[in-house]
C-alpha cells in the first residue's frame, strides 16, 4: 500500500467525474431536489417531515453512491485498465481506498449541501450538532461505495450491476426502520433488521436529529452506530480486495 | 545477448477449450520479437501469460529471470492489451500522468511519451474524442512510461495509417536497440518481415520460430504470408 498511489487514484476519479458535468450536477441537486419534494408533500404534516427526513440523508448518498461505484468499476473491469493497473505496481487496497476517498469526498459535498437545506430553508428539527449529520452522510456513503466495490465484482455487465440494486439495497431499505420502527419487526427481520448495516446509519441519523433526554448517552449511541458502519465498510473492502485478481483465467 | 523471455511448454485453457498448446519459445533483449497468427490463435493468452495476468494450465514462463507476474516485475514491464486500457473520458495527459504516478515518476515522463507516440498535438483532448489508432497510442504511451526492459504488445499497430505504423515499428527497434526486449504481436502478415525474430502460431501451437529470412529460406517463399500457409498445408499433409 501506498499514499501516493492510493491519492493518484482518487485525484483520477475526480478528474473524471470533473469532465462529466452532468453527473456532477445529478450528484449535488438530486438529493437536495428529493429532499425539497419530500418536505413539500409533508407541507401540512412538518413532523411527518421531521421523521423521514433524517433517514432520507442516510439512504440518499448510500444508494448513489452504490450505483456510481458498482458502475464505475465495472467499467474499470471491462475496458482492461484494471488489468493493466494491476499489472503495475499497485496495491489492491489502493485501488480500493482511492475510490473510498474520491467519492467520500463527493459525498461530503452532496451531504453538506443536503444537510444545509435541510436544517436550513426546509426548516427540519435537527437538535444535536449539524455537523454530525454530514458525518454520518459520508459514513454512510463511503459504504455504499464499498457495497457497489463489492459487488461489482459478481456483475459481468453493467445491466448486471444495476440489478444488484434491489438485491442488495431494497431489503436494507425496507427493515432499516423508515417503513416500521425495527423494533416492530417480526423476531427474525428485526434479527436481519440487526445485522444489515443501514439500519445502523438510518438509527444514527434519526438519533442525531431528535436528540433528547440523555445526551451523553444518545450520542454514544450515534458514534457506536457509526462504528458498525465503519466496521462493515472495513470488511467490505477488504472482501473487495480478495476479489481483485492480479491473474485472471 | 540475455533471454528476457522464457517460456517452456506453457499451456492456458480459457473457456475450456485449450488457447496455448505446449508453447516453448525465447525472446532477446535487444530484440523485436513478433508473434504472428491469425486472431484467436491464442496471441494473446499468450501475451497475458508473459505479462503475468493469465490463469495458466501448465508450463513455465520465466520474465527477466523470475517466474512471470512476479511483485518485483511489475515495474519493469510496459504492457499494451489489445483494445486501448485508457480512460475514455480523460485527456491524454491526465491518463498519462495517471499512470505515471502510479509508476512513480514525475511529469517530464509524461512528456517523454507522448512525444514518443507523437500525440503532442492531442495532449488536450479527451480520449474520447480520439480516432482509433490515436487511442492506441495513448495506450502505448503509457506502456512506454519508465523505460521497461521488456515491452509486451498485443497488436499496437491495428487500424493505424502505414507511414505512423513504418514509425512504430522504428520505435520498437530504437527501444530495442537501447536494451529492452519488445514482443510484438500482429495478425498482418507484412509486418512480420519489420521483426528480428518471428513465431507464428496456428491453434494455440506455435508452427516456426526463426528469422524472418530463415524462414523464408526453409519455406522457400518469397513472403511471411506464403511461408506460413506452406508451413500449415506441410504440417498437415503429414
Amino acid at each position: 500500500m501506498s499514499p501516493r498511489v492510493t491519492f493518484a487514484v482518487a485525484a483520477r476519479v475526480l478528474a473524471q467525474l470533473r469532465h462529466d458535468h452532468r453527473t456532477l450536477a445529478l450528484l449535488l441537486v438530486v438529493p437536495s431536489a428529493v429532499l425539497g419534494l419530500l418536505r413539500w408533500m409533508y407541507d401540512s404534516r412538518p413532523d411527518v417531515f421531521d421523521q423521514l427526513g433524517p433517514a432520507l440523508l442516510a439512504l440518499i448518498p448510500f444508494i448513489v453512491m452504490f450505483l456510481v461505484t458498482s458502475v464505475t468499476t465495472l467499467r474499470e473491469r471491462s475496458s482492461g485498465t484494471l488489468e493493466r493497473l494491476l499489472a503495475m505496481p499497485m496495491g489492491r487496497l489502493d485501488l480500493l481506498l482511492g475510490y473510498g476517498l474520491a467519492f467520500g469526498l463527493m459525498a461530503a459535498l452532496q451531504s453538506g449541501i443536503a444537510v444545509a437545506l435541510c436544517a436550513g430553508p426546509l426548516g427540519l428539527d435537527v437538535r444535536g450538532p449539524v455537523w454530525v449529520l454530514v458525518v454520518v452522510a459520508v459514513a454512510d456513503a463511503v459504504l455504499g461505495t464499498a457495497f457497489g466495490l463489492f459487488v461489482s465484482a459478481f456483475a459481468r455487465t453493467e445491466f448486471q450491476a444495476v440489478q444488484f440494486m434491489p438485491l442488495v439495497v431494497v431489503p436494507q431499505i425496507l427493515l432499516c426502520g423508515l417503513f416500521l420502527s425495527r423494533d416492530a419487526l417480526p423476531g427474525p427481520l428485526s434479527v436481519l433488521s440487526d445485522a444489515l448495516p443501514l439500519s445502523y446509519a438510518v438509527d444514527a441519523m434519526t438519533l442525531v436529529a431528535s436528540r433528547t433526554g440523555d445526551v451523553a448517552g444518545v450520542d454514544g449511541q450515534v458514534w457506536r452506530d457509526l462504528g458498525v458502519v465503519a466496521a462493515v465498510t472495513v470488511l467490505l473492502l477488504a472482501l473487495g480486495a480478495v476479489t481483485l485478481r492480479r491473474r485472471t483465467p | 545477448m540475455s533471454n528476457a523471455v522464457r517460456v517452456d511448454r506453457l499451456r492456458v485453457t480459457r473457456g475450456g477449450t485449450t488457447a496455448v498448446d505446449d508453447v516453448s519459445f525465447t525472446a532477446r533483449t535487444g530484440e523485436v520479437t513478433g508473434l504472428l497468427g491469425p486472431s484467436g490463435s491464442g496471441k494473446s493468452s499468450l501475451l497475458r501469460a508473459v505479462v503475468g495476468v493469465q490463469v495458466v494450465a501448465g508450463g513455465i514462463v520465466e520474465v527477466l529471470g523470475r517466474p512471470a507476474g512476479s511483485r518485483e516485475l511489475r515495474h519493469r514491464i510496459g504492457y499494451v492489451t489489445q483494445a486501448p486500457s485508457v480512460y475514455d473520458d480523460l485527456t491524454v495527459t491526465e491518463n498519462v500522468r495517471f499512470f505515471a504516478r502510479v509508476l512513480g515518476l514525475g511529469p517530464q515522463a509524461v512528456d517523454e511519451v507522448v512525444g514518443a507516440v507523437d500525440l503532442g498535438r492531442h495532449r488536450d483532448s479527451r480520449v474520447a474524442r480520439l480516432s482509433g489508432g490515436e487511442r492506441s497510442r495513448v495506450s502505448l504511451a503509457v506502456a512506454l512510461l519508465g523505460t521497461p526492459d521488456l515491452l509486451v504488445l498485443d497488436e499496437p499497430t491495428v487500424g493505424l495509417d502505414p507511414v505512423l505504423r513504418l514509425d512504430l515499428w522504428a520505435l520498437f527497434h530504437r527501444l530495442a536497440r537501447e536494451g529492452a526486449a519488445v514482443v510484438v504481436s500482429s495478425h498482418v502478415m507484412d509486418e512480420a518481415q519489420r521483426c528480428d525474430r518471428l513465431l507464428l502460431m496456428r491453434s494455440g501451437r506455435l508452427v516456426a520460430d526463426d528469422s524472418p529470412e530463415g524462414l523464408l529460406a526453409r519455406t522457400g517463399t518469397a513472403d511471411v504470408e506464403s511461408a506460413f500457409l506452406a508451413l500449415v498445408r506441410g504440417q498437415e499433409a503429414r
